[in-house]
């Protein structure tokens, strides 16, 4: 399945988007994640179902004014 | 000084970025007397630096102040705020929803639109805003406790641009926390807003781009102290012309 990762395209085998996410190996637990724009909170991944095309945004901690 | 239902006895609000390095903010942090640091989330890198960035920041013991930094629009900011929520453990947010890209000037009507979406959802809004008092009762009709009026454009370094709009904020929402956010270039621009009676300063690049980001981080501190307690002193009213302060009862003639 083709999907977007941080603006990158990645071709992966997962079908959630806790999968994908071990997959790629983002597994740091100080991350958050979105779908197409849309929060899905740490509990919610296991039970997000991954879709072609779908948009995923893995965010971290950074400095910040 | 409560924010939030939150006491806070340091009235400088730091922020993280553009630091020569992480041993140099976390001096500055030290020196600076802060208690509230903010952080911003970006996309995660392989080599997963966020996570030892945020691991040294929360050894400072410094409450967390995420920021929505970089928002053109509310759902950004508002799911960007979700995000920062389930990282950082805090429903406290510095909102910015930006409308221009070069002014980095508040999108005001974003700004209450999503200060109202989040506040409904129990975060506690830091909203970056304008000194419009118009604006600032909407944000308040909308949840916020708290208001963040830029002093000058974003890292500019300006000072206080409109220090009568700021003075007129404080008189028309005087229990009203106010924190000056954006635009302090020097330790007297501190001071200045705390004279106005603001309740608090937020500033990154003053400090983080001086030559001696842990002096200037010290500087700032003391200029914030000062400006404070000037202010609770009452400063004297000006004049238009000289009032001599030597009596000039039994002045002697000379001539």
């Amino acid at each position: 399945m083709n999907i977007t990762v941080n603006a990158k395209p990645h071709d992966i085998s997962a079908t959630t988007l806790d999968a994908a996410l071990h997959e790629l190996g983002l597994t740091s637990p100080a991350l958050a994640t979105a779908l197409n724009g849309s929060f899905v909170s740490r509990a919610k991944r296991v039970d997000t179902p991954l879709t072609e095309g779908d948009r995923i945004e893995v965010l971290a901690p950074m400095q910040g004014g | 000084m409560q924010f939030y239902g939150t006491t806070l006895s340091s009235r400088l609000f730091l922020g993280t970025a553009q630091y020569p390095s992480p041993k140099v903010l976390c001096e500055a942090i030290a020196a600076s007397g802060t208690e509230v640091i903010t952080l911003s989330l970006r996309r995660e890198t392989s080599d997963g630096a966020g996570t030892g960035f945020w691991q040294m920041l929360r050894q400072t013991g410094a409450h967390i102040l995420p920021n929505t930094a970089g928002c053109h629009s509310v759902q950004e900011a508002v799911t960007t705020a979700q995000m920062a929520r389930e990282i950082f453990d805090t429903d406290w947010i510095k909102l910015e929803v930006i409308g221009h890209a070069d002014s980095l000037q508040p999108d005001v009507f974003g700004l209450v639109e999503a200060a109202r979406i989040l506040s409904d959802d129990g975060f506690k809004v830091f909203p970056y805003t304008t000194e419009d008092l118009v604006v600032g009762e909407h944000l308040l009709q909308a949840g916020c406790e708290v208001l963040m009026p830029w002093g000058a454009p974003i890292g500019s370094g300006q000072g206080l641009r409109n220090p009568d709009g700021l003075r007129a904020m404080r008189a028309h929402f005087p229990d009203t926390p106010l924190v000056v956010d954006a635009g302090i270039g020097r330790p007297s621009d501190a001071a200045a807003a705390m004279e106005l009676g603001l309740d608090a300063v937020l500033l990154n690049t003053a400090v983080a781009k001086a030559g001696d980001p842990v002096g200037m981080a010290r500087a700032m501190a003391q200029a914030v102290a000062a400006g404070q307690a000037g202010y609770q002193a009452e400063p004297m009213p000006r004049r238009d012309m000289a009032v001599p302060s030597t009596p000039v009862l039994g002045l002697a003639e000379l001539t």
